[in-house]
């Protein structure tokens, strides 16, 4: 049966290649143990850092492959299919490098780039706050000068690899009556006095994911950790998660392929009335709807990463966009997927109960969905403006 | 420390298929695999390459598509593959392969240590390890589960599992060893090797190239010959034994009887 061509080259045959056999090989074995024990991966970090896959985005004199948002969003997809608490630290950690790369000095650079690229040190990305979520510009972490240093107080939370990653890219205000154009950015490190780490999260799902507070206590930090010049802080987390959200998207398409697949196995071999359940045309129907949306939001996905590598600007709304319509289609079919298998699916001894309860985050996380909808809704209301 | 390790390509386990009237395994449409145990091979040679230096050189024996065997193995991160692959090398039993592998080893130069599967899990033999060793000149043991290189780097000690538990044992370099899955857990391919291995040649060298005899090598140069394969048959029979429990139990050890088991 055909499948759809996206015309890869043969590189990026062999990310998709490899992602898959690390989640074939080293994920699934391990990730209802994994989900039951809320156990954060370390393992499976150090086979991806073996893999060079933490390298994919990293610049080649820093030690990585240079590659871009498609790429990245073909090794989320397959990791994906395995485990999203996996793929979301793994994630996360460029959600936290990116500013770094596409904000840091070349010292900063020099000093972060080549651990994170060979996966050594984790990063996370620090910007919600109890107050401050979809109101970023509600942020209450404060930055101040002092000296040759810069002291910081206020509470980061449900941040993801927190207490794990040893790199944090927090966002505070510089000046509070600036709104959000007073937040500037701040690299942080584990070790750095007065920063702690807070109650570590029980979740509905994502349980193999690490999710806690960061407490910064007049934590301080030398003068240059600063990240850009001050007031940029907003604008670096809204340019950062503008090329992190397709990545949500392609955790999203992984996540319903692999809620497909179960599906259809199971519908094949399950029998009622005589009959594998897969001939009766009510489950055809909602199997191919599934395939179908699962297809949609790959092609979606694709073509917008690739519009970001070729350096588009402003890409707002089709980031938005790809992590919206793909993470809606995730929390779908792998409801249906819990539907199709009925009582079984409800069971945590099959696969499927874990993926429903997991793709929730997707709609929440980095930008919940219905934000994402102001940010297409408003961008349209811009376009049309000029017309 | 330059290291050998030897590497076959075998059908896949989880697609191959046999031709029950033929008597032999349908090769199309399967794929082919490195054999399971000479993953641990590998990953014993990489680990010991990642600790004391050295290179370690890939070997396998076969048709030319087993170039893609070698280059999974450099995308691993083993320097180099060569590949010995000549119609005169065809219909080879264990013999005509070891005499074949030994010739490309001397070729090598000195060697530290030899790497190799427990046995292939097509033809099952386990023959090839050992008798390599032999036709080298050199001391082995099979069956390696764990081990390590002493200061001197050259003493290692191995645990050899056996049929009743296990053997410590003492040997010097240069040897070869024959491994268990137990050994280790093989690394997955990197990117960096994926694509170093892509852009890779491999040496393909012939009878000619290793100044073979012709009649050492291939069917001339073995001493066995397959004479005919057959599937054995496989007769279960199931039965539901009824009644009480000592009823069943009673029942069941007449059943023994009748089978010649008790």
């Amino acid at each position: 049966m055909a499948q759809v061509n996206y015309f890869l080259t043969e590189e990026q045959q062999m990310i998709v290649d490899l992602a898959r056999q690390i989640a074939v090989e080293k994920i699934i074995p391990v990730r209802a143990k994994l989900d039951e024990n809320e156990e954060f991966p370390w393992d499976i970090m150090k086979d991806i850092a073996q893999a060079d896959l933490f390298g994919l985005y990293v610049p080649e004199e820093y030690g990585g492959f240079e590659k871009g948002c498609f790429e990245n969003c073909l090794a989320l997809e397959q990791l994906a299919y395995g485990c999203i608490a996996v793929t979301t630290t793994f994630a996360a950690s460029a959600l936290g490098g990116y500013p770094i790369l596409l904000f840091g000095s070349d010292e900063q650079k020099a000093r972060y780039l080549p651990d994170i690229a060979a996966g050594k040190r984790l990063v996370a990305f620090g910007l919600t706050e109890a107050n401050a979520g979809s109101d970023a510009a509600g942020i209450q972490t404060t930055a101040v000068e002092d000296g040759d240093l810069w002291v910081l107080n206020g509470t980061k939370q449900w941040i993801t690899s927190g207490g794990e990653a040893e790199i944090y890219t927090i966002v505070a205000m510089t000046n509070k009556n600036k709104g959000a154009r007073g937040a500037t950015s701040f690299i942080v490190e584990k070790g750095d006095p007065g920063f702690s780490f807070g109650k570590k999260e029980r979740k509905m799902g994502l349980n193999a994911s690490s999710t806690r507070e960061l407490i910064l206590n007049g934590c301080r930090i030398p003068k240059d950790r600063i990240l850009g010049r001050k007031g940029q802080g907003f604008i670096m987390a809204m340019r950062t998660l503008d090329i992190a959200r397709p990545g949500i998207g392609a955790i999203a398409v992984g996540l319903g392929q692999a809620a497909l697949d179960e599906a259809v196995k199971y519908a094949r071999q399950r029998i009622q009335f005589g009959q594998p359940i897969i001939a009766f045309q009510a489950l055809q129907h909602m199997l191919a709807d599934m395939a179908t949306k699962i297809e949609a939001s790959r092609a979606l996905v694709y073509s917008i990463a690739r519009t970001i590598d070729e350096g588009t600007k402003d890409t707002a709304k089709i980031s938005a966009m790809a992590k919206l319509f793909a993470t809606d289609m995730a929390m779908q079919v792998t409801t249906d997927a819990v539907q199709i298998l009925g009582g079984y699916g409800y069971m945590k001894s099959y696969p499927v109960e874990k993926m429903m309860r997991d793709a929730k985050i997707l709609q929440i996380y980095e930008g919940t969905n219905q934000i994402l909808r102001n940010v297409i809704g408003q961008a349209l209301n811009k376009e049309y403006a000029k017309k | 420390m330059n290291i050998v390790v030897c590497i076959k390509q075998v059908p896949d386990a989880k697609t191959v298929r046999f031709d029950t009237e033929k008597g032999t395994l349908v090769r199309e449409g399967v794929e082919a695999v490195i054999n399971p145990f000479d993953f641990h091979a590998l990953e014993a040679g990489f680990q010991l390459k990642d600790t004391y230096g050295g290179e370690v050189t890939v070997l396998s024996m076969g048709p030319p598509q087993a170039e893609n065997a070698l280059k999974e193995a450099l995308s691993l991160g083993a320097d180099k593959g060569i590949l010995l692959s000549d119609r005169a090398f065809a219909g080879a039993d264990t013999l005509a392969t070891t005499y074949t592998l030994a010739k490309a080893i001397e070729k090598l130069g000195p060697v530290d240590l030899v790497l190799c599967g427990k046995q292939a899990i097509d033809g099952d033999t386990a023959q090839v390890g050992p008798g390599l060793a032999v036709r080298l000149g050199l001391p082995y043991v099979t069956c390696v589960n764990a081990l390590s290189v002493l200061d001197d780097g050259k003493t290692m000690h191995l645990r050899r599992i056996n049929e009743d538990g296990y053997d410590m044992l003492e040997l010097e370099m240069p040897a070869l060893l024959t491994v268990l899955a137990s050994l280790n857990t093989p690394r997955l391919p990197s990117l960096k090797g994926k694509m170093r291995a892509r852009k890779a040649e491999i040496p393909v060298w012939g009878a000619q190239e290793l100044g073979a005899e012709p009649g050492m090598v291939g069917l001339a140069g073995s001493a066995t010959q397959v004479v005919s394969t057959s599937v054995p048959t496989f007769e279960a029979r199931r039965e539901m034994l009824e009644g009480s429990a000592e009823e069943q139990v009673e029942a069941l050890i007449s059943r023994f009887k009748e089978a010649g088991i008790l």
